[in-house]
């Protein structure tokens, strides 16, 4: 039996079929460059492969899934999907635009990026655009792209010396 | 051995000096502050910081003042070093210690006076001493939505400080994770995160490491006052290791149980079934009084007309059908001296029928069975143990403090195997494991063994030579015989799920050649709380107190195979308490009289008895037990016994000295525990042969009868809360997959079970757990109270 001691999860277990064959691709990749015996450590990874499998965000259960198939009991899982901001609990956008507005930003017109941005789409800072385009995310710490600032994080991709043209031009790019 | 081994560790650690307030201590090198300071009995607050548990840190209430540190440091995780000055009291040491407070009470709810943990609360007493008198903090508390984390644990998290104490212990003793911190920062909530119950067995334990009152007793709850209550040391008796425990008693009334340290034994923990199982004390059907059958009505009577008419109807029984037409069917939890009492009664009759061992089906080792005690290894050197083998046993269920000393055997490093008639899911890891049905289990005990004799050399006993000879090992069975005969401390396990086996006989001799000829040591985890008393007081068949050669008799088995006349059952419900319980109800039917001397009874009981005297049950008696390692442990009475109900032993002394026996004039239970002991000193004990016939099987599917952990007894059975456990879940019948498929029945479907003529319907789970060739059907519970043995040919078909 391989299955962690204790671990009560017979039905997580066949929840694991919810993982498409990419992800499961992606989460064994993670898993060979741990220990054998120290899988927790690809759980992040993990939950991003499932996050992105499922449009952005990711579910109870799916969260679940991956824990069975990393032998981890399912409250590991839904321990990280709770702590980091990186992960959607809630339905979003196709993209995930998240201006950053801390400190260094926020002195350098970051209040007015955000301002345009909502009023260009239409929804407040946390909200998605009608039509599932856009997800403005609220961005919670430092993004750690102060030398840019004013900057944002779009769909994992930095933009930096934000002005509104700039912001114009990448949302007008995002299908 | 161990202990020898841990005392070269303590020779060998480094000590360090310290001063803590002034005051020179000295402590091992790598030790944390609190733990000198604990020793030394220096006060230091704390919520997260737990003996048993890893360190967190994450409480900061045991902030310190140590010398030459920019900041106060955490008394449980600053290492102590040489020279260290460390203040607990200094200014700083204060201010930081009432900085922390005034935060944790920040969003803390001001609900004391409604709060079952008030006056037991670890963080009243702190705020006492180290909060302020005025909250500074006007803003609003944080909120967090309650739990249902099952039957056992209430859940209040807003009061909850985060201390993680109860996820820490269930991700490291329980061994289940079944707890996290959920959020971050100001919005962690700690909980299942999944919308489960708490299924460890030993959940209870949450309750008393939570310091507020986030955690509490379920059913105990808004039941008293901490301050109500008193707390009398006993001990528990629903498994062998005889767990130290306090009862809480308000005017009499048991109303909760808590662990009490014991090293040897339970540590700091108690298991839920030791934990919730006073709730039965207090069942509808407990009996108050002395009550006989008149031309079948039940007529309360008093103690001299009861005692007058047991009297009577066992001299009338004697005389016209003889002694040996008498029978004594004991519960193997009783005490020691009511053990010691009933057999001398039973013998004094001219009678030799009495035993304990309800659960057992195979006796014919039983002259060769020794009275000592059943662990060779001790529980607490369990944990030190290097490789061990569970055979036929869960001890997850069966002694779920047993199962919590082999987890830490084998998160310190130790090898576990199973030899198993069903796929138990442990809390750690096996390996070389064969999980086969029931009438495998000796061919692959004897597979094993025939290794051992490969590997080892030590060519094993002629009496086995029968069944070694058809015996062929595997690559796993010599894998394992390595591995026990490597290790330093081997241990084999044999289990109820073992004892309860048509063959036990075969698996006891087996297993022993396998652990003398590995040199590993042979524990046995017999059924009930006090099997080593009632065998060391001889209540068994053919031998007395201490083991000595006694007037034969009949065993549980014979007493019921063939019907007697008279039985005398202690306290035992007979559906539920033998092996075999479709026998057990038809021999008691057909007996002339049926005396029961029982705490609680059922309707089915008071069927087929025709006296039932009430008995004061285990916390409400006095007397002592014998647990796995041999140690005996006495208790007084915690609770008052409901009505007429007497203590055991009062009640054997009615009846002795009514019938004008010998022996029976004790004046306290001192007087019988001197009578047992001045027997057992003077005791010559004698060991005959087994006599092992061969193991015949029928072409057949064969039961696993498991038995739940919460039906153990009457006390546990009439435990609300324990019943709605998922431990407590019987009405399911497990196929293996593939005798599914053969069978015709699909996951969920009803199939009919029968034993005989006795036939029940159940659902049907398909599970890989169950080996191919048996069936999972729980006994001892309601659905099949009346089929057969637990383990034995089943007929399984589609309805």
């Amino acid at each position: 039996m391989s299955t962690r001691p204790g671990t009560n999860n017979d039905e997580i277990e066949n929840g694991a079929a919810m993982l498409t064959e990419e992800t499961r691709k992606t989460i064994d990749h993670w898993v060979s460059k741990f220990p054998e015996d120290k899988k927790r450590s690809a759980l992040i990874q993990s939950l991003i492969a499932a996050q992105d499998q499922n449009g952005g965000w990711i579910t109870r259960d799916l969260a679940e899934a991956v824990a069975g198939y990393l032998d981890l009991p399912p409250v590991w899982a839904h321990e990280v999907v709770s702590f980091y901001s990186m992960f959607f609990t809630e339905p979003v956008g196709r993209h995930k635009v998240n201006i950053c507005t801390n400190i260094s930003c926020w002195l350098n017109g970051a209040e007015e990026v955000v301002g345009h941005a909502e009023k260009k789409l239409g929804v407040k800072m946390g909200g998605t655009t009608v039509d599932g385009r856009i997800t403005l995310v609220r961005e919670e710490e430092c993004l750690a792209g102060c030398c840019g600032a004013p900057m944002a994080v779009v769909d994992g991709h930095y933009h930096e010396k934000l002005d509104l043209q700039k912001l114009d031009a990448i949302l007008d790019g995002l299908e | 051995m161990s202990a020898k081994v841990e005392h070269d560790v303590e020779q060998a650690v480094e000590m360090v000096n310290i001063e803590v307030n002034g005051v020179k201590l000295e402590a091992p090198k790598g030790s944390m502050i609190i733990e000198a300071t604990d020793k030394a009995g220096i006060e230091i607050p704390r919520f997260c910081y737990h003996p048993k548990l890893s360190i967190a840190a994450n409480c900061r209430m045991c902030l310190v003042d140590v010398e030459k540190m920019p900041k106060p440091m955490p008394a449980c995780a600053t290492p102590v070093m040489e020279g260290m000055k460390v203040y607990t009291d200094s200014r700083r040491a204060m201010d930081a210690q009432h900085g922390v407070m005034e935060f944790l009470l920040i969003n803390h709810p001001l609900d004391c006076p409604i709060c079952d943990q008030g006056g037991e609360c670890e963080l009243q007493d702190q705020a006492m001493g180290y909060g302020r008198s005025v909250s500074r903090f006007s803003e609003r508390k944080r909120v967090v939505k309650d739990k249902n984390v099952g039957p056992l644990v209430q859940t209040e998290m807003t009061r909850c400080i985060h201390c993680t104490r109860c996820v820490r212990f269930l991700e490291e003793i329980a061994g289940t994770s079944e707890m996290g911190g959920a959020g971050r920062g100001d919005r962690v909530e700690i909980g299942t995160c999944v919308e489960n119950s708490i299924n460890s067995e030993l959940s209870g334990n949450i309750i008393d490491l939570c310091p507020v009152g986030a955690l509490t007793n379920k059913p105990f709850r808004f039941a008293a006052r901490a301050w109500e209550l008193v707390a009398v040391p006993s001990v528990a008796v629903h498994d062998g290791v005889g767990s130290s425990l306090f009862h809480h008693v308000r005017r009499g009334q048991v109303l909760r149980s808590v662990p009490r340290e014991n090293e040897a034994t339970n540590e700091t923990w108690l298991s839920d079934r030791d934990r919730y199982s006073c709730i039965g004390l207090y069942a509808d059907d407990r009996v108050t009084a002395p009550q006989v059958k008149e031309n079948g009505e039940w007529k309360t009577v008093s103690w001299n007309e009861a005692a007058q008419t047991v009297a009577r109807i066992l001299k009338d029984s004697i005389e016209t059908r003889g002694p040996q037409q008498l029978g004594l069917l004991m519960s193997p939890s009783a005490t020691t001296e009511e053990y010691f009492l009933a057999q001398r009664l039973a013998r004094q009759l001219g009678c030799g029928n009495i035993d304990h061992r309800l659960r057992e089906q195979d006796f014919s080792d039983d002259l060769a069975r020794s009275a000592s005690a059943p662990f060779e290894m001790k529980i607490a050197d369990i944990e030190h143990s290097d490789a061990i083998l569970l055979l036929g046993s869960n001890p997850r269920e069966e002694a779920p403090l047993v199962g919590h000393r082999i987890r830490k055997a084998w998160k310190s490093g130790a090898a576990i195997s199973v030899i198993n008639p069903l796929d138990w899911k442990f809390t750690f890891e096996t390996s070389l494991d064969a999980i086969v049905a029931p009438q495998y289990l000796v061919g692959e005990l004897a597979a094993l063994a025939a290794a051992v004799e490969k590997v080892s050399g030590k060519a094993a006993p002629d009496q086995l030579r029968s069944v070694l000879n058809g015996a062929e090992s595997g690559e796993n069975h010599d894998g394992l015989a390595h591995r026990l005969l490597t290790a330093g401390r081997g241990l084999v396990v044999l289990g109820q799920a073992g004892l309860s086996h048509p063959d036990a006989a075969w698996l006891r001799s087996l297993a022993a050649y396998i652990a003398a000829a590995t040199g590993s040591s042979l524990n046995l985890l017999p059924h009930g709380g006090n099997a080593t008393g009632a065998r060391l007081a001889g209540a068994v068949p053919n031998r007395g107190p201490g083991g000595v050669e006694a007037p034969s008799g009949l065993n549980a088995a014979q007493m019921l195979e063939t019907p007697i006349d008279c039985y005398l059952l202690w306290n035992i419900e007979p559906d539920y308490d033998i092996d075999n319980p479709a026998r057990a109800m038809s021999a008691l039917q057909q007996a002339g009289s049926v005396i029961s001397i029982v705490s609680h009874a059922s309707e089915t009981l008071r069927e087929v008895s025709d006296v039932i005297l009430p008995l004061a049950s285990q916390p409400e008696s006095e007397g002592s037990v014998v647990n796995l390692d041999g140690s005996v442990i006495n208790f007084k009475a915690a609770g008052k016994a409901p009505g007429e109900a007497r203590p055991g032993w009062k009640i054997l002394r009615r009846l002795g000295s009514e019938m004008g026996l010998d022996g029976f004039g004790q004046v306290s239970i001192e007087n019988v525990m001197e009578e047992l002991r001045t027997d057992l000193d003077s005791a010559d004990p004698v060991a005959g042969e087994p006599e092992l016939a061969q193991p015949v099987y029928e072409n057949s599917l064969y039961r696993m009868g498991e038995l739940p952990m919460y039906s153990i007894d009457a006390l546990c059975r009439r435990s609300g809360p324990l019943q709605q456990t998922e431990q407590a879940r019987s009405a399911f019948l497990g196929l293996n997959p593939q005798d599914a498929t053969r069978l015709g029945l699909a996951d969920h479907a009803m199939a009919r079970v029968g034993q005989g003529e006795k036939q029940v319907e159940v659902e049907v789970q398909v599970s890989d757990r169950v080996p191919a060739g048996g069936v999972w059907l729980r006994c001892a519970t309601p659905v099949t109270r009346e089929l057969g043995s637990a383990v034995a040919p089943i007929a399984v078909e589609v309805t």
